[in-house]
Parts: structure tokens; C-alpha cells; sequence
């Protein structure tokens, strides 16, 4: 599905990634994990089409397509969808407006109709359910005064309703308590399945206890220096990063 | 001949070809009034008052004071300028003539006709008397300029307990076929004691040519009337507006200027209230959202001289390309308004690096207990923002709208006629450049 090929990216002429290689196959989970600065939410930005990277060398392919020099906004519509550490807050817009937009500019984008109102309601509620959010909840302005924990649940409602086929979650357990981490990560297994993929970027194991991942990469100094399965985030908790180093 | 010039000179031009009330008091102050205006002209950069403004190269232009239209105007031609989806009352003007044809007036309920008549008929003169030109500033001078050659716009009566079931739409059109013209409409506007009064006025220019439009409006709000007065500026890139509107309220009246600046050459709009009682509102909305090398001034005046009383501003700018803003708002409070609540906020964005806004909140306070607050900011749009947008699939002109949209919205809310919150909607969205119709 995601195919990263000695990926080279740069911000302000100063290199970050230093050539990456990741393979990412439908069905699939992969966690990402590294110290501070390591380079994890460069990686992220860098899948989503930020512009303010330069992509020096190497490649980005999803589903046989080059994501080079494509907006974000393209990348989204080709089914990439990726959940902010620090999701941004918009006055004036309203949870329930914001999704609906962005349903129906990737509708427009694929060539088909706006979702009726109806039907756009219907799957609001349902997907808000799913994340045990309270209805007054969608009439908000977007992450506007939201705890920590709300916005990251309603990062992950707007990926319930978007069903990305490939998500990139980016240390989504920042600020959650263990009560609204289940929640999430409850949410996630259930949108989980043999046609699409994640990718869940954290510092620490927690958050696999309830996610769990098909392999684990670690990522140092722009690098990934190891990749493994499930027990190696576990050794990671244990030992710490500098055994990599 | 300068502009100037020419205008003084065609006073007496004025004077013999109209068939003016050349005896009424009227036409006192109309004497009165040019001789102020050749005395001080029009305003330099000078001047304090037009520091960010200039008229320089306008006033060049060879105005045809006397305009006559050459084509007449069907309703087919200004059908899109007006809005059809509620019933109203209209006054509508052709190069400053009243188009009966055009318009909707009445005398039933309350008086909803011209000037021109209501300035000859002796049933008005009281009215006329008691109310022409007692708000308009004599060191004005386009205001001056103005009351020299008062003789057409909307007349406005409404007695009291009496509340309008129907908005008022006043458009001055522009045609001149031939020439630069210069219109100066002239608005006078009364509303009784417990009345209700909903006013949609509108400058436009339906012709290539240059037009500068020197438009007065005087407005009294008697003891608890409500008048909610809604400017819609979006003209020609080839017309100007000067807009002075004064408004007088009585206690416990609510009076609400909504400004909407969405194109045109130069825009000046001089909004002053005057508090003449206790536990008087006032509003002034403002939303200015302009392209290319468009600029519009703000300049307003609440004068707090009563205790009791409150003011809201709120003016918000939004700019892109070469245009250019001010924002100058003072509010007085003077010694004898304790317990005044004044509040004031203008809030610009910055699209592109050509674009200007000159923001100068003035508090002049005199009195010790009192709520006074204001707040300015300039900021350009949020690039995390967008950014976040964007990966949601959403197209970065369309999230720059949303953002944008957002940010005007809390001025478009105030709106109370819904028609019309379309209406101001959808012009937005044509001057964003995109065809969403959001529901914030």
C-alpha cells in the first residue's frame, strides 16, 4: 500500500530525514517509535504533503502513485489521513461543518455527489457514538477549548468518518487519560480492517497495549536503525533508545 | 476650474435651474453651506481626519454635477441589485433622480417617500424644520458640500407605535453614459417613539464610468425606537463613495449601523451617534473584505455625553492583493456619562504581503465609572491551520475561505433579516473566490 523509499526531506535546508525505507502492506499495523526529535513527525508530515518540507531525494509511492508534488489536500483524497499531535483550533467553525466539508471536497474530488443531509446526519451520529462523544459536543467550534483528550477523539471521529485507507496516527496518547486512551484506541480496532493500514506514532508502549502492531520500527537521527515485531517495543520500554544509538 | 471651483460656481447654476424653495429655510442652510464649503474645501492628507486617505487623483477627475440620465432604467437592469425575496418599501434613484417607476412608497402607516417632495410640502415642514441638517457636522466638508445642494434622497417618517412589518431598501443608481458624475444623495430619517424601522441602502453604479458619490444620511432614533440601518458597499472598481450618516438617540432607544465593504474605488464611511438620553444602545457592525487596489476608511464617533449607555463596535477587515484599510475609531466619554459601557474591537487579516490596514482606536474618557474596553489586532492566516485543513481533504482556497468566513461570521450573525444574511453570504463568498455556501 505505502511504499517509502530512501526518503531524504529537509526543512530550512537542514536534513531531517536521512533515508527512510518503509513497507507498508494493507492490514497491516505499524508502530513508529524514537526519542524526542528523532524525526517521527517530520516522517508524518513529510506522507501528508506539508509543504514546508523539501523532499531531497527518494520516494513516497501510495497504491502505485508517486505523492510527490501533490497537495495535501490530493494526498487526503487518495486516502491518507493523518491524526495531529496537536490538533489546531478553528473559531468560528463548527465540528459538524468542518467534516462535512471535508467529506463532501473528497466526494467532489472523486467525482460524486455531496452526501444528502440526511444520510451525512445519520453517519455523524454514528460515527460519534463509536467514540462516545456527546452530541453537543458537534456544535462546537473545532478543538476551540478542548481538553486534551477531546481533541484527539475528535481526531480520530474525523478519521471514522473520512475512512482512510491509510491512517497515521501521531502520538494521538499525548494528553490522554487511560480512560479516553481505551476509547481511542477502541475506536481505531473497530475502523481496523484487512483493507487499510496504520500507522500509530509514539513515544511509548502504552498505547500498543491497546493498539497492537504488526511490526515496530525505531527511528534515531532520521533514520529507522531497527525494526521488529510487537516484543520490541516492549525491550524499548526496558531499555530505553541509547542501545540503539 | 478645479472640482472645487466648479462645484461653488454651480451653485447659482443650482439655484436658477431647480425649481428649489428658494425662500424656506431650507435654502439658508444650503447658502450657508457652500459658503463653508468654499471656505474650507475638500480635505488634504493634511488633515488629520484623511491622513491614510487620499483624494488626489479623484478629485481631478471633471464630474458632471448635474448628471441626466440617457438611457432609461428598466427593473431588468437593477433586478440583481435588490433584494426580491421579501416584501419591502423602495426608494429607488437614477443619477440622483427618484425612479417612481422603480420604486414602492407609502403613506399609510408612515411616510416612506422622497426629499424632494417632503421639502415643498407644508405637511413636512415642521419635520424639515425640526430635523434638516441638525446632526450633520459644519466641519464636514463633504457633509457641507452635501447640504449645498440637498434636494433628493430618501425621506423617511415613521410616527410613533408604529413597527414596519416591511424593510426599507433605498438604492441610488448610477448610469451617466457620457461623463464622470458625481451624485449626492441626501437621506433624512425619523423614527417615532416604540417604533421599529429596518433600513438596506445601497450605492451602485451600473455604468463603466467613474462615479463619486457624496451621500449624507441623517437618522433619529426617538425614546425606545429600534432602527437597524444595513450599508451595502459593493460597487465598480470605477466608483467612489463618501458616506457620512449621523445618527441622534433618545433614551432607551437601539440604533445599529452594519457596514458592508465589499468593493469599489475609494470608500470613506463617517459613522458618528450622539447620545441625547439614558440607557440608549448602540451597534456599529463592520465588515470590509477587499481585493485588488481597493481601500476602504472607517472613521467613527460614538459620543457618550449621558450616563447609562452603551456601545458595541465591532469591525473586522479582511484584505488582499494591493488594498488598503483604516480603521479609526474614537469613542468619547464625557464627564457627565458615568456608568458608561463602551466597548470596541477591529480585527483585520492580512492576505498578501501589498496589503495595508492603518488601525487607530481612540478612547477619549472623562468619566471615572466606567466600562471601557478595546482591542485591536492584525494578523495574517494560520498556516497550521490551513495546513490541518488541507489534510482533511479540504482545498486550500476553500479552507482559506472557511477560515475567513469564520472570521466575519460573528458580524454577519448580527444581522436580523435573513434575506439579507443570504445575501451578504453570498456576496462573501463571490469576493473569496469560491462558491461554497457555508452555514457557520
Amino acid at each position: 500500500m505505502l511504499s517509502i523509499k530512501n526518503l531524504h526531506a529537509n526543512i530550512n535546508d537542514k536534513e531531517i530525514l536521512k533515508g527512510i525505507n518503509l513497507e507498508i502492506k494493507p492490514g497491516e499495523v505499524h508502530a513508529i517509535m524514537g526519542p524526542n526529535g528523532s524525526g517521527k513527525s517530520t516522517l508524518s508530515s513529510v506522507i501528508a504533503g506539508k509543504e514546508d518540507y523539501v523532499v531531497t531525494k527518494g520516494s513516497i509511492v501510495l497504491n502505485g502513485e508517486d505523492l510527490e508534488n501533490l497537495a495535501p489536500e490530493e494526498i487526503a483524497h487518495k486516502g491518507v489521513f493523518l491524526s495531529f499531535q496537536y490538533p489546531v483550533e478553528i473559531p468560528g467553525v463548527t465540528v459538524t461543518n468542518f467534516i462535512k466539508t471535508a467529506i463532501n471536497e473528497s466526494r467532489k474530488a472523486k467525482g460524486q455527489e455531496e452526501l444528502p443531509a440526511k444520510d451525512m446526519l445519520k453517519l455523524i451520529r454514528e460515527k460519534a457514538d463509536l467514540l462516545e462523544i456527546n452530541r453537543k459536543f458537534l456544535s462546537r467550534s473545532l478543538n476551540e477549548g478542548f481538553s486534551g483528550g477531546e481533541k484527539k477523539r475528535n481526531e480520530i471521529f474525523q478519521m471514522a468518518m473520512l475512512e482512510p485507507k491509510l491512517a497515521i496516527l501521531d502520538e494521538t496518547d499525548s494528553g490522554l487519560d487511560i480512560d479516553a486512551l481505551k476509547i481511542v484506541a477502541n475506536g481505531v480496532n473497530k475502523l481496523k480492517s484487512d483493507d487499510n493500514a496504520v500507522v500509530v506514532i509514539t513515544h511509548y508502549q502504552r498505547l500498543l497495549d491497546y493498539i497492537v502492531p504488526d511490526f515496530v520500527h525505531v527511528l534515531y537521527n532520521g533514520k529507522i536503525v531497527k525494526s521488529g515485531g510487537k516484543d520490541l517495543a516492549l525491550e524499548l520500554e526496558k531499555k530505553g533508545y541509547d542501545w540503539l544509538k | 476650474m478645479d472640482l472645487k471651483e466648479k462645484l461653488v460656481s454651480s451653485f447659482l447654476a443650482f439655484e436658477h435651474k431647480e425649481t428649489l424653495d428658494l425662500d424656506s429655510n431650507v435654502h439658508q442652510i444650503r447658502t450657508k453651506a457652500i459658503k463653508n464649503f468654499e471656505l474650507t474645501g475638500f480635505p488634504s492628507k493634511k488633515d488629520e481626519e484623511w491622513k491614510y486617505t487620499s483624494l488626489k487623483s479623484l478629485l481631478k477627475n471633471d464630474f458632471d454635477i448635474f448628471p441626466v440620465t440617457k438611457e432609461p432604467v428598466g427593473f431588468k437592469n437593477v433586478r440583481k441589485y435588490l433584494i426580491n425575496e421579501i416584501e419591502s418599501y423602495k426608494l429607488i434613484f437614477v443619477d440622483g433622480v427618484f425612479s417612481s417607476f422603480l420604486s414602492d412608497t407609502t403613506h399609510d402607516e408612515c411616510d416612506v417617500c422622497v426629499l424632494s417632495s417632503a421639502l415643498t410640502r407644508p405637511k413636512y415642514k415642521m419635520v424639515i424644520d425640526n430635523y434638516f441638517n441638525t446632526i450633520a457636522k459644519e466641519n464636514n466638508s463633504f457633509s457641507e458640500l452635501n447640504t449645498a445642494f440637498a434636494k433628493e434622497g430618501a425621506f423617511i417618517n415613521i410616527p410613533k407605535n408604529t413597527v414596519l412589518q416591511k424593510p426599507i431598501q433605498i438604492i441610488h443608481f448610477s448610469t451617466g453614459s457620457e461623463k464622470e458624475v458625481m451624485l449626492q444623495p441626501r437621506n433624512l430619517i425619523v423614527v417615532g417613539e416604540n417604533s421599529h424601522a429596518q433600513i438596506i441602502e445601497r450605492h451602485q453604479n451600473i455604468s463603466k464610468n467613474t462615479t463619486l458619490t457624496n451621500s449624507v444620511t441623517e437618522i433619529f432614533v426617538h425614546t425606545r425606537a429600534i432602527v437597524d440601518f444595513y450599508k451595502i458597499q459593493d460597487d465598480t472598481k470605477d466608483s467612489s463613495l463618501i458616506d457620512s450618516t449621523f445618527v441622534s438617540q433618545k433614551q432607551q432607544s437601539v440604533a445599529s449601523v452594519h457596514t458592508f465593504s465589499f468593493g469599489g474605488g475609494i470608500i470613506r464611511n463617517n459613522l458618528e451617534f450622539n447620545h441625547e438620553g439614558e440607557h440608549i444602545t448602540s451597534n456599529l457592525h463592520g465588515i470590509s473584505i477587499l481585493n485588488d487596489k481597493q481601500h476602504v476608511d472607517n472613521h467613527t464617533l460614538v459620543n457618550h455625553k449621558t450616563p447609562n449607555c452603551e456601545s458595541h463596535e465591532l469591525y473586522k477587515g479582511i484584505y488582499a492583493n494591493k488594498s488598503t484599510g483604516v480603521f479609526n475609531g474614537k469613542v468619547i466619554v464625557q464627564q457627565e456619562a458615568q456608568k458608561t459601557n463602551a466597548f470596541q474591537q477591529n480585527n483585520n487579516i492580512l492576505i498578501d504581503d501589498g496589503a495595508t490596514i492603518n488601525a487607530k482606536p481612540q478612547l477619549e474618557i472623562f468619566a471615572d465609572d466606567v466600562k471601557c474596553s478595546h482591542g485591536c489586532t492584525i494578523g495574517q492566516l494560520d498556516e497550521s491551520a490551513l495546513f490541518y485543513m488541507q489534510s482533511r481533504g479540504i482545498p486550500k482556497k476553500e479552507a482559506k475561505a472557511l477560515l475567513l468566513f469564520a472570521f466575519g461570521n460573528d458580524v454577519v450573525e448580527k444581522i436580523k433579516i435573513p434575506q439579507l444574511k443570504t445575501r451578504i453570504t453570498k456576496l462573501i463568498a463571490k469576493n473569496l473566490g469560491v462558491d461554497l455556501e457555508f452555514e457557520l
